[in-house]
């Protein structure tokens, strides 16, 4: 059972600048976080985003981070960070402990959003897919068809992808554009296809227990 | 790089024909590098020189740049692609001419993990530099890494990992290698986004190798270290 009215308020308009909490978070959360935050007409959250596109170069997600805790300490209450590790190898959460910051758990955001339980319960079975969340379904031509050069060269298809065997779209919202994205997507990678609607999973219920 | 327009590599004397290999290694033109390769065969260049200044030093540049964020993965793949092209056709004369070999490794991702794409690069440039490399793919349980080593008797054990959810796995390799008597007998190097050298040192690991090039250079001095060992040993 969900505690989130998923449809967003047209009352409750989120304006950065006016919480006590400042949520530090990779770009491609914004549209949920702020969707939440809407939603639940939570008053307490400031958003400060980082470019989604680190996810290909995790080395700069720690020195970001930091400097945006130091940035942010002493103008609010706390802090809480919306990053999974992310490929930085344990450096994230080493720097929020030498910080005094937490972050929302788990390995990445296909894990929070799936339940962190739930997605390494599943973790033989889906270690050879490819995760797309709303915002990667809704990003696949940018981002990973002509991001990675496919579109110029789809030559190199086998060596990105000749080791997956499924696209599982993590569905944060049941939009069927962006399942028919996905499933698209899939289809031009040459891979096998699964929807699973998550939600928001732990995203929505870690923000919650700090709003 | 590259000229435009066609450009016949059979005018170029030997140093501009090597530079136009480099170039078209940058660009990933893999014809025009196999043409190269060829041409320098045919005028008598060993198959190591060849290999050596044409494509190991292209890759060299090549991964200079992606190091500095001028070149990004897309093109480092389809250098890759160019130099491999090349190396397909030395390969079976680099035997044949007894060109030096500085080593055999064994290399392959971890348990649980399928990204090949650094660890395929480390193995291309460690064959370049005169590794033999036994590559045994992905998804690699610690077993498939001691029958690897039972068989192919390597000197090093390279390990990648993509994921931090992976990357643990690699103490459980060594650890098993100690249990079993086995870790001085092998220089192990691990590499992968999410490592770093405090992760190689805490999981037992002789280095952290960042990229294809460190990774080169790493064992060719643990290679010393060990010749030098054994040298003074004997």
């Amino acid at each position: 059972m969900t505690f989130v009215n998923v449809k967003p308020s047209e009352e409750f308009e989120f304006l950065n600048g006016q919480g006590h909490v400042l949520l530090i978070a990779c770009g491609a959360l914004a549209r949920e976080i702020v969707d939440l935050i809407e939603s639940n007409r939570w008053k307490a959250f400031d958003v400060a985003c980082l470019p989604a596109k680190w996810h290909n170069t995790p080395q700069f997600i720690v020195p970001a981070i930091r400097d945006k805790i130091r940035e942010a300490k002493g103008k609010y209450k706390s802090i809480f960070v919306l990053y999974g590790d992310c490929g930085t190898g344990g450096q994230l959460d080493k720097l929020l402990e030498e910080e005094g910051v937490e972050r929302i758990p788990g390995p990445h955001c296909y894990a929070f959003f799936s339940g962190n339980d739930a997605f390494m319960a599943k973790q033989d079975e889906d270690f050879t897919s490819f995760f797309l969340t709303d915002y990667l379904a809704r990003h696949f031509d940018k981002l990973i068809w002509a991001g990675m050069g496919l579109d110029k060269h789809p030559e190199l298809l086998p060596m990105y992808f000749g080791n997956y065997k499924k696209i599982v779209y993590i569905a944060q919202t049941r939009d069927e554009e962006l399942a028919r994205r996905a499933m698209a997507a899939a289809k031009r990678l040459g891979l096998d296809y699964e929807y699973r609607f998550v939600g928001y999973g732990e995203l929505a219920s870690e923000m919650k227990d700090r709003a | 790089m590259s000229d435009e327009g066609e450009l016949d590599l059979r005018s170029l004397n030997d140093e501009e024909l090597t530079q136009q290999i480099h170039d078209d290694l940058y660009d990933g033109l893999k014809e025009e590098v196999e043409e190269g390769v060829n041409i320098l065969l045919e005028r008598g260049w060993t198959p190591y020189r060849t290999l050596t200044e044409g494509l190991v030093e292209g890759m060299r540049i090549v991964g200079i740049d992606f190091r500095d964020g001028i070149l990004f993965v897309p093109e480092v793949l389809l250098a890759a692609n160019a130099m491999k092209a090349g190396m397909f056709i030395l390969r079976p004369l680099l035997a044949e001419t007894g060109a030096p070999r500085l080593g055999k490794m064994v290399i392959g991702t971890v348990k649980g993990d399928i990204h090949d794409i650094g660890k395929n690069l480390v193995a291309m440039m460690m064959e370049g530099a005169g590794f033999e490399v036994i590559n045994i793919g992905i998804n690699n349980p610690v077993e498939k890494y001691l029958d690897a080593i039972a068989e192919h008797q390597p000197d090093i054990l390279g390990m990648s990992a993509l994921l931090t959810t992976t990357m643990p796995y690699m103490k459980v390799v060594i650890d098993t290698l100690k249990e079993k008597g086995m870790r001085d007998d092998y220089i192990v190097l691990v590499g992968g986004a999410p490592l770093n050298e405090e992760f190689a040192k805490a999981v037992g690991a002789d280095a952290y190798c960042r990229d294809a090039a460190v990774a080169v250079e790493t064992a060719k001095d643990f290679m010393k270290r060990k010749h030098n060992q054994m040298a003074a040993s004997a």
